[in-house]
């Protein structure tokens, strides 16, 4: 059984329009993988279609975490199998304070009816908060409710830091930040690489990767990985932009 | 159900809080009533309770006057749901007891009415926790119980028969007064039938720290419940009343219909609480009004779960200068539910403050509506009302309405509306599976989210239940 998350030959499809086409990607267990691209190219839509979303029809193709299979499973299913997505754009929950919320997912992952310890989970929460700096009276506050762009991705970072996933996918983690939220947002990801995990940086820009350094880059077009390199990767792209993908692998367009 | 079954569902021992499950009220008990005054209404049924009682003539008086007009007056169909005409008075038993006074010491509780106690997941420790208790089981308080220090402080916690046989003097000025028989057609019957419920003094000045409790539950077939509560806190004094009530399940509609009357004198302070989780063929038509005096304070907080029809619009009436009256209520309508729910605040003096805060749940087919009355005549100056009703809609055959009136004369008075309707996107709910909660859960989770403000309101224990009642409620939204 391979630690990876392993997705073959995936083919996704949003009503008549077919958006991922035999997408195949491999991120093994304690590397962190880049996938870049322009927009438009199928990057959501992938991160949502592993989590399970019910609006994205996959009509064929596998995604193995740890060799168990997540197609098909119910999104809460996949989340306590071990795969974590930050959102590009996190729902707000009013009324429910983030520490009710991670409280909550975390007791969703124990046997029912199980004790919870309340005393270590705020020790741990508090920690990490810390760990963000994040003032601790955010706590207190409503999931996401009214929350400025930075504060939302700091807040899926915390989340991904308690839920502690095997894989963790994240969904444009950088849009709308500004540098400082960005470093920070990179920092706790820096903290969480390690041997037990597995990341997928969804990105449209390449400045998060000069904070988190990949050990891998795809290029993606068109539904499917066209292109894999180092981290170096990056920086080419940065320099020569999007265009000679298109005109290279621009296969849709011709 | 067999004893077989009910074995089966014996109470968790290692429960701590108050833990009603809606599934373990799904039993009754053998009915073996000492008094039973027979099917239907008529005047001999009212000289039958009030002989049982022991009443005196006046109180006999009322409840034949109250027979009248509650047979004079026409079902309110022509504003609220014509689901009330299925209704049978004649298929209703009026009164039934346990034979018993309602008993002063654990040992005395009948062990069935015990049973029933351990059934709801009532600790022992909770027992001992309140002040002072008064459990109605079926329409005679079977078990009732005031703390020394209660009434050393001259506090009285009695049940209506008592508290109109022993203590004319104080309760007979109010009885009636602040809802009269005639208020509506559910206000007559219950005058004309009344029996158990709470009778409150709570002398000058006294404030009683520790909440006054009841429990209560229906455990006959088509038996109808009417109690009567009347709750006086004299000049500066300050009492909380809390009422919780769960229900057996049963084939036939169930109708209760209680009368509850508040009177805070000069600056004195009555808070009432109730949670309430009918079962699902209940009528539950309730009348319930405050009366603040000067400088006086009425709230009504208040939670409606289950039932087939709930109507109930706690008011307050703002007689004297500086009162101020609240109504903070919670009300969940699922499957084959209609919550009919709101608040009345009527300005009769000036400089008054009201605050009226409802949020309203609808879950499948359940239908919440919310129906609010402010009246602030011209006369008066200086008066203010705060309404915000909020409804939250869960599934796409969900239904709200509401109902505002307000009526408000002059130029020196105030008002602020606010409403609005929601509805939980299915963005949240992949939001929160994605955190690894089941479908059920984030449901759950979002529909307390939206109350949550509101639930702070009631008591520790009462809270824990409450969020507890909603998970068992969503449990069934979803799948």
């Amino acid at each position: 059984m391979s630690q990876a998350l392993e997705i073959t030959n995936l083919n996704v499809s949003i009503g008549e329009r077919q958006i991922l086409k035999n997408f195949t990607l491999s991120v093994p267990k304690g590397e962190v993988h880049a996938i870049m691209g322009p927009n438009g190219t199928g990057k959501s839509t992938l991160a949502k279609a592993l989590a399970g979303h019910e609006d994205y029809a996959i009509t064929s193709g596998s995604a193995l975490l740890d060799g168990q299979e997540i197609i098909g499973q119910e999104p809460d299913a996949i989340a306590r199998a071990g795969l974590f997505m930050a959102f590009q754009y996190p729902s707000e929950i009013p009324g429910v304070t983030i520490a009710n919320f991670i409280r909550a997912a975390l007791a969703a992952r124990q046997p029912k009816g199980a004790p919870f310890d309340a005393k270590a989970y705020y020790a741990e929460l508090y920690a990490k908060m810390d760990a963000l700096k994040m003032d601790r009276k955010f706590t207190a506050r409503s999931v996401n409710e009214g929350f400025s762009g930075g504060e939302k991705k700091r807040c899926e970072i915390l989340q991904m830091m308690m839920l502690k996933p095997s894989y963790a996918v994240l969904d444009e983690t950088d849009s709308g930040l500004d540098i400082d939220a960005l470093r920070i947002v990179a920092d706790g990801v820096n903290k969480m690489r390690g041997p037990d995990v597995g990341i997928l940086v969804i990105t449209h820009y390449q400045r998060l990767l000069d904070y988190i350094v990949p050990d891998k880059v795809h290029i993606m077009y068109d539904g499917r990985i066209v292109h894999s390199g180092d981290k170096t990767l990056a920086l080419e792209m940065e320099k020569k932009g999007y265009d000679w993908v298109k005109e290279k692998y621009g296969v849709a367009g011709a | 159900m067999s004893d077989q079954d009910q074995e089966n569902q014996a109470p968790d021992a290692t429960s701590a809080a108050i833990d009603i499950d809606r599934e373990k009220g799904n039993f009754k008990y053998a009915e073996d009533y000492a008094y039973d005054a027979g099917v239907g209404l008529n005047p001999g049924v009212i000289d039958y309770i009030a002989k049982v009682k022991g009443e005196d003539e006046w109180v006999r008086e009322f409840r034949h006057k109250a027979l009248k007009i509650f047979e004079s007056k026409p079902m309110p169909t022509h504003w609220a749901t014509k689901d009330l005409d299925n209704i049978v008075f004649d298929n209703i038993r009026y009164y039934l007891a346990k034979g018993q006074k309602p008993a002063r010491t654990w040992d005395e509780v009948p062990d069935d009415v015990k049973a029933t106690f351990e059934r709801l997941g009532i600790p022992e420790q909770e027992r001992k926790f309140l002040a002072g208790v008064e459990a109605q089981f079926d329409s005679e308080a079977s078990y009732s119980r005031m703390k020394e220090d209660l009434e050393k402080l001259g506090v009285i916690f009695v049940g209506p028969t008592e508290g109109l046989r022993d203590h004319p003097e104080i309760f007979r000025k109010y009885f009636g007064k602040v809802i009269p028989i005639g208020d509506n057609k559910f206000s007559a019957l219950n005058s004309a039938v009344f029996s158990g419920g709470s009778f409150i003094y709570v002398p000058k000045g006294v404030k009683v720290a520790a909440p006054l409790q009841a429990y209560f539950r229906i455990n006959a077939e088509n038996f109808g419940q009417f109690e009567r509560t009347l709750i006086i806190a004299d000049e500066g004094a300050e009492v909380t009343y809390m009422e919780g009530c769960t229900a057996p399940k049963f084939e036939t509609a169930t109708l209760h219909s209680a009368v509850v009357e508040l009177v805070a004198l000069k600056g004195a302070k009555i808070q009432y609480i109730t949670v309430q989780n009918w079962s699902n063929n209940v009528f539950n038509l309730v009348t319930k009004r405050g009366m603040a005096e000067e400088g006086a304070e009425v709230r009504w907080i208040d939670c409606n779960i289950g039932s087939r029809l709930t109507m109930k619009y706690p008011g307050v009436v703002l007689k004297g200068e500086k009162a101020r009256g609240e109504v903070i209520s919670i009300a969940l309508a699922s499957h084959g539910q209609h919550q009919d729910t709101g608040a009345k605040m009527i300005h009769a003096a000036s400089d008054t403050t009201s605050n009226i805060i409802s949020k309203s749940i609808s879950v499948l087919d359940g239908r919440s509506t919310y129906r609010g009355q402010v009246v602030m005549p011209k006369s008066l100056s200086g008066c203010k009302n705060n309404t915000e009703c909020d409804a939250l809609l869960i599934n796409t055959n969900s239904r709200t309405d509401t109902y505002p009136a307000i009526t408000v004369r002059g130029t020196q008075n105030s008002v602020q509306h606010e409403a609005s309707v929601s509805k939980v996107s299915a963005d949240q709910i992949f939001y929160m599976m994605q955190r690894g909660l089941s479908e059920g859960e984030a449901m759950s989770l979002a529909v307390n989210g939206f109350v949550n403000d509101l639930v702070k309101e009631f008591p520790m224990e009462y809270s824990v239940e409450l969020k507890r009642l909603i998970e068992l409620e969503m449990e069934g939204s979803v799948g």
